[in-house]
């Protein structure tokens, strides 16, 4: 789950570090009276879970209330990368000297967490590591003894050559690391960091990434997520706990387990077709899984065929041909079903779908081959 | 020989009297798997089916019936404290197929293992099995069979499908290995490939990744220096988008890394065969066998 740039500055904030002000706006009307209280110039900030806002027009500074009232009217309502943008950050301009790159993330190489720090901020960072890697300084963490204050402080040197901006960044280093354990980040990035006309070292913007299975023990970072940033379909499978993610192509494909889901995919395209969506059931045998599958791919329109691929382990091919025919005396199917189901409990699963007028097949190629005809 | 377990396994299963633990105990136990503990809290004392005992903590599982192999059955929350548990109380192999488990759980769970000597398979995958001899962990004995091909894999029901391919067109396994689909994982594909290379009883060995990371392209690597034997394989996620999680916390392109595209062309330039799809598995074997 990704956090907003308001909502990852508030947390920085409250784990001290310093950022600068800034107000969350719905309404143009909003937009105003915050910069009104700011006064001078501020930059409005479309609140969206996309990268390139700047580039996209989502980033605007305005010299008045009321160019930040029409910006934000500009902003709120525009889609960035599918996103529709519902929050605009109002946050006064700031006289930047510098700008900076101080990011958190746990490598899977490594297997700790590592913290990466680049003098050459407010880029993409994936694009520094692309043309001048030796501009990115990286340190794992050991996690039984987390980030010692020596280490800090020569990653802070590795940003400015003034102690008291380095001792500055490497104290906003610890405190990010902080961050990191206390809310479950899988990413926690600040870019940039700046150094303002006076000196002062900054949190200009934040980006947090929270890992999944941190939520269910974290209700107050759960709480932050934005369901209207995310697309109903994929908001509808989560709370039917289904993993969802909605792709480009016409052949609905419904599949037990990630791995042989993106490899029904993949077999989906490799026979000229075009998948739309990923779907992974999980392991559990439960038919209102299926109906709720059923029911959320059935609910695009250009969904022209749908595609079961089952192979049965704890999930029970019986319990898998009971929800397809409970879903079709629930709503109608409207496209062509192809299924294939095989392994556990598979005997019963095919008597069922067939008692219902449904034919069943053992081949995966088989089964997407027909689908994609 | 076989990789990691065999009859000399002798299995401590953690949350037996769970819904998960229980129903794979029960279908361990028939495949041949010498259960010879289970362990819930608060539950020391009862037997599970009238014969295998059950105990408060892993340690006194271990020391009653000498356990050396442990298979995680429980919830989420509690994973992390039980792969603590196991390599705390001389557990030489854990198994967790516990899915969900925080990522910044396992930064301080895999030290804590690797200290104690312990080998971690998992989290968040299916186990393995040496079929005929043994099977931890929650694999489908029926769709394999003994043989020569060593499988490894991140996925659960891909594999299935892959040994599936195999067994029908008469290609015994020798061990399948699920190393589970999470990000930080206790066992990876070099471990695995290593252990088949070593193995006298593997011919042949059948890798199958998925998006996200770089473990197959290091595995690629190690095949091209160490490993004589045929490896054929597999990379699920070629339509997959960029920046989303398939499903497994650990299938996901960040950026530009990690894409099967990617993976593909380096196990192809390592001499690996690499399939299109699930059903090119048995004739690649065939070719290089």
């Amino acid at each position: 789950m990704n956090l907003h740039e308001y909502q990852a500055r508030d947390i920085l904030r409250r784990h001290g570090i310093p950022v600068p002000p800034g107000e969350v706006a719905t309404t143009p009307a909003e937009a105003r009276a915050i910069a009104e209280r700011f006064g001078g110039k501020v930059v409005v900030k479309a609140q969206v879970h996309a990268g390139g806002r700047g580039k996209a027009g989502g980033v605007k500074l305005a010299k008045s209330a009321a160019e930040a009232e029409a910006h934000a009217k500009a902003i709120l309502g525009m889609t960035i990368k599918g996103l529709t943008v519902h929050k605009v950050l109002v946050a006064p301009a700031a006289e930047i000297a510098t700008e900076s790159y101080v990011g958190i993330i746990v490598d899977r190489t490594s297997q700790r967490p590592v913290l990466m720090v680049s003098p050459a901020g407010g880029i993409d960072i994936e694009e520094v590591a692309a043309k001048t890697p030796e501009k990115i300084h990286r340190l794992a963490v050991d996690p039984r003894y987390g980030l010692l204050p020596h280490q800090a402080v020569a990653l802070g040197f590795a940003l400015y050559s003034d102690v008291k901006q380095a001792r500055a960044a490497a104290d906003i280093m610890q405190k990010l690391y902080g961050v990191v354990y206390a809310v479950g980040a899988s990413l926690a990035e600040i870019n940039p960091l700046v150094t303002t006309a006076d000196g002062t070292v900054q949190a200009l913007d934040a980006k947090i990434g929270i890992d999944d299975n941190e939520l269910e023990r974290r209700p107050e970072i759960a709480a932050l997520r934005d369901v209207s940033s995310e697309a109903p379909e994929e908001v509808a499978a989560r709370e039917a706990g289904l993993t969802f993610i909605k792709l480009d192509g016409d052949v609905g494909c419904c599949v037990n387990g990630a791995g042989l889901a993106m490899a029904t995919m993949d077999l989906v395209k490799y026979y000229g077709g075009q998948p739309a969506n990923f779907l992974d059931i999980g392991g559990s045998s439960n038919p209102q899984k299926v109906v709720a599958a059923l029911r959320i791919m059935t609910s695009d329109p250009r969904v022209k065929v749908i595609l079961f691929n089952i192979f049965g382990g704890i999930t029970r091919g019986d319990d898998v041909a009971n929800g397809i025919v409970q879903a079709t005396k629930e709503f109608p199917l409207k496209v062509p079903i192809v299924i294939r189901l095989t392994g556990t409990n598979e005997k019963e699963g095919i008597a069922i779908l067939e008692r219902a007028g449904f034919k069943a097949l053992a081949d995966m190629d088989e089964a997407v081959k027909q689908a994609v005809a | 020989m076989s990789v990691f377990i065999d009859q000399s396994t002798r299995l401590v299963v953690q949350g037996i009297t769970g819904r998960d633990g229980s129903f794979h105990a029960k279908q361990m136990i028939e495949y041949g798997t010498k259960v010879v503990a289970g362990v819930t809290p608060g539950k020391g004392g009862q037997r599970f089916e009238n014969t295998i005992p059950v105990f408060n903590t892993v340690a006194q599982a271990v020391h009653e019936t000498h356990a050396n192999t442990s298979v995680i059955y429980v919830p989420a929350a509690v994973a992390a404290s039980a792969i603590f548990e196991a390599a705390d109380s001389g557990i030489e192999l854990i198994i967790c197929i516990t899915e969900g488990i925080p990522v910044l759980d396992m930064t301080r769970v895999l030290p804590f293992v690797h200290e104690r000597g312990a080998r971690l398979i998992g989290p968040n995958c299916p186990g393995l099995i040496s079929p005929g001899k043994s099977k931890v962990g929650i694999i489908p004995g029926n769709i394999c069979k003994p043989g020569k091909i060593g499988v490894v894999s991140r996925s659960g029901t891909l594999t299935y499908e892959i040994i599936h391919q195999l067994s029908t067109h008469g290609m015994g396994q020798s061990t399948c290995v699920g190393i589970g689909g999470d990000p930080l994982i206790g066992t990876n594909f070099i471990h695995c490939l290593a252990a088949f290379a070593a193995d006298a009883e593997t011919a042949a060995i059948v890798m199958i990744g998925e998006i996200g990371g770089t473990d197959e392209q290091r595995a690629a690597e190690f095949v091209k220096e160490k490993v004589k034997k045929p490896v054929v394989g597999f990379i699920a996620g070629q339509t997959a988008p960029p920046g989303r999680r398939m499903g497994h916390a650990g299938a996901i392109i960040s950026g530009s890394s990690g894409t099967a595209a990617d993976k593909m062309a380096a196990l192809a330039k390592a001499g690996i065969s690499v399939m299109k799809r699930p059903a090119d598995v048995v004739p690649l074997l065939q070719e290089r066998l």
